[in-house]
């Protein structure tokens, strides 16, 4: 089943008079299940694409459907409620609540939902989640207390408290090094094979995108290569280690 | 529930800073505190203005003979002799508005105890209606005069408590004699202690009789004559003032028995100097004034065109004028206090903005994971609120404080108000709702994607 559709979904900005498209016709399709990284040059408008597949912005022009319903034309409530239901984000710069704590991190999201969980359900709720991040030690600990790795698992956790079928991720390693990004990495295979969770992930880094299942490649706002990661990342590495 | 963890969390995000948040809501304290200090204290200063209205005689009415002229002469208030004990009797009758009504009759003469003596202020000629009309129906000792006393003039009268001070050194007056203008006076009680009125006049130096007594024993005239003392009348009626010789003598030569028998005086109808009423209550003051005044133009039969003969009089307008005062200067201090409260509210404002631009990341990560803007409209507002209710919360034990030391330092009447309390929970309350919409609304305001980048 086609979980995300995106038909000639354009994005233009307006700089005073001068009208900036960023996204100039992009159609696509994701399946249930899959891990998609995105990788294009800086400034050829991936953000602008997972803002708006986030539903966090509005495509100014085309279709996008999510689980077969049409959403580029909803209400900012009606988004917020889709994002907090549907959609799980995890940004480059973790994003958590300074002092406080991991567990009321990852429950936050929960008291926008319109499940109205008690405290103590939330609680336990967010205790879960961030021992299947592997921080089941970690839940009174403060951001600055932990490291960037597991700041990033704590955000991850905070992305999954509402059981979402997607998780967005905008270069969600580019604030890690190379082996707290394995660990990352790590965390969406296995929420990948086990969960069964849609991820779709930014990043300018071919050893990233070769955890993926498909690589979409975007050049000035369209979309240039779609392809497995092999013949995607394939020719790169080559071209770039001579 | 929701608002509940919202208050929560605002409570939580606040102790983050307490040090700024304390002084965020110091306004607010100061406000409140003065609010509460100011609303009991001036609960304090009306309530003992009320007493001292309600030891005035409270729904008090006065009637008085009006102004006498002849020839375009003019002889002054009280100059007629229109006004009567008969009126007195039938205002009682007719008018349900009055609660009860006493004629009174004035003199102003030595009073002699023993080797003590003294002029009290006055001596009023009266009914024991007086001290119900008066709220002074307890006495500090001893019974009132009753209404057959009144009727056979009898000789016995109520001291003030000045004058057992002045002439009974302090001792147990009941039982004793008196002389006013050299006739005797049994003392059958003494009026407890009233203290001067709001015009500096000692209440206490009164001495009460039945005015029949003092009308035709004392005086023998209307109160304009009566300071001019030495009536033949009273002179051949009391037959112990022969014993001693009258203070100030006669001008013409006195009548003797034959004269009296051949031209016997003419019978003077007996006036009175007023009549003091009590209202039902000071909302019926109005309509006592309407029944009165018919009742009165009827028995002295004036025309409907003619001005009245009496002068009727309210003590509702002084007592009014007062208390409009001192609720004038109770909203004065208010509204000062208000307008610290508005400069709290103003700090509150700058520092939720300071806070919500602080804030923007925070706002963009809630909004992405599907805080709505009312979501994040309530949080701030929330915030705001909590932080001017705990304000409040200090500025009202500040301020009940500051009261309590008025009280037990300056010695000023306080009254513990529940009223003045939720007024300022509501106040403060009010303040955060008010102060703390716009940086709130601007917070709810901001786009996801450019608050999530925000640096
Ligand atoms: N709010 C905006 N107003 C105007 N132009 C914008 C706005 N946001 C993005 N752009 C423009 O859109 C283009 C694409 O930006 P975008 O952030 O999507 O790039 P990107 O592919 O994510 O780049 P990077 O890899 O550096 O993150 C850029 O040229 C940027 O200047
Ligand atoms: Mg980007």
């Amino acid at each position: 089943m086609e979980l995300i559709t995106l038909r000639g979904i354009e994005k233009t900005y307006q700089m005073g008079d001068i009208a900036v498209p960023v996204l100039k016709g992009i159609s696509l399709a994701i399946r249930q299940g899959e891990l998609v990284a995105l990788t294009g040059s800086s400034g050829s408008g991936k953000s602008t694409l997972m803002n708006i597949l986030g539903c966090l912005d509005r495509p100014s022009a085309g279709e996008y459907w999510l689980e077969g319903q049409e959403v580029s034309q909803l209400s900012a409530d009606e988004r917020a409620l889709l994002r907090n239901r549907k959609l799980g984000f995890v940004f480059q710069s973790f994003n958590l609540l300074a002092r406080t704590s991991a567990i009321e991190n990852v429950a936050m999201p929960l008291s926008y939902g319109a499940e109205h969980l008690s405290e103590r359900e939330a609680r336990e709720r967010a205790a879960e989640m961030l021992s299947r991040v592997g921080l089941a030690d970690r839940l009174d600990h403060h951001p600055a207390q932990l490291s960037g790795g597991q700041q990033q698992r704590v955000a991850i956790a905070r992305a999954l408290i509402n059981r979402p079928p997607v998780l967005f991720a905008d270069e969600p390693t580019g604030n890690l090094d190379s082996k707290t990004s394995e660990e990352v990495l790590q965390m969406f295979e296995r929420l990948h094979t086990e969960d069964h969770i849609t991820i779709i992930m930014v990043t300018h880094d071919p050893k990233v995108a070769g955890h993926a299942n498909r690589v979409i490649r975007m050049d000035d706002g369209v979309i240039q290569g779609d392809a497995p990661p092999a013949a995607e990342s394939k020719p790169k590495t080559t071209a770039g280690a001579p | 529930m929701m608002m509940y963890t919202t208050a929560r969390t605002a409570f939580r995000t606040l102790r983050r800073n307490p040090m700024r948040a304390m002084l965020t809501t110091l306004g607010i304290v100061i406000g409140v505190g003065a609010v509460i200090a100011m609303m009991e204290i001036g609960a304090g200063a009306s309530g003992a203005l009320k007493k001292t209205i309600a030891s005035m005689g409270a729904n008090v009415l006065v009637i008085r003979p009006g102004t006498a002229s002849s020839g375009g002469v003019s002889f002054g208030a009280g100059t007629t002799t229109t006004l009567t004990p008969e009126d007195c009797q039938a205002i009682l009758r007719e008018c349900p508005a009055v609660r009860n009504a006493a004629p009174m009759v004035r003199a102003r003469t030595q009073v002699v105890y023993g080797n003590r003596n003294w002029v009290p202020n006055a001596i009023y000629g009266t009914t024991p209606a007086y001290l119900d009309v008066q709220d002074w129906s307890i006495l500090a000792e001893g019974e009132p005069f009753n209404d057959r006393d009144v009727l056979n003039g009898n000789r016995v009268c109520i001291l003030g408590q000045s004058l057992v001070r002045e002439l009974f050194d302090g001792e147990s007056a009941v039982g004793k004699e008196i002389r006013i203008k050299n006739i005797a006076f049994r003392v059958v009680g003494v009026l407890s202690p009233k203290g001067a009125n709001m015009m500096g006049f000692d209440q206490d130096d009164v001495i009460l009789a039945p005015w029949t007594t003092i009308k035709y024993r004392v005086t023998g005239a209307s109160a304009s004559t009566a300071n001019q003392s030495a009536s033949v009348a009273s002179d051949s009626v009391n037959t112990l003032s022969n014993l001693y010789p009258t203070a100030q003598r006669s001008l013409y030569p006195e009548r003797s028995a034959v004269q009296q028998a051949n031209n016997p005086m003419p019978v003077r109808f007996a006036n009175i100097d007023q009549i003091m009423l009590a209202a039902n209550s000071s909302a019926e003051i109005p309509l006592a004034i309407e029944q009165i005044s018919g009742v009165l133009r009827e028995r002295h039969r004036i025309r409907a065109d003619a001005p009245d003969d009496f002068n009727l009089r309210d003590m509702a307008e002084l007592t009014r004028t007062l208390s409009t005062t001192t609720k004038l200067m109770t909203n004065l201090l208010l509204a000062v206090a208000m307008i610290s409260l508005v400069v709290g509210g103003v700090g509150i404002m700058n520092i939720m903005l300071v806070s919500v631009t602080e804030r923007t990341r925070e706002i963009g990560l809630r909004m992405a994971v599907g805080a709505r803007g009312r979501d994040i409209l309530r949080q701030f507002l929330v915030e705001a609120v909590v932080l001017c209710l705990t304000g409040g919360a200090m500025g009202i034990v500040l301020g009940h404080g500051g009261s309590l030391l008025v009280r037990f330092l300056l010695k000023w009447p306080v009254e513990t108000s529940p009223a003045a309390i939720a007024t300022a929970v509501l106040v403060s309350a009010g303040v955060g709702i008010i102060f703390g919409f716009y940086p709130a609304w601007k917070a709810s305001r901001l786009d996801p994607i450019e608050a999530l980048r925000y640096e």
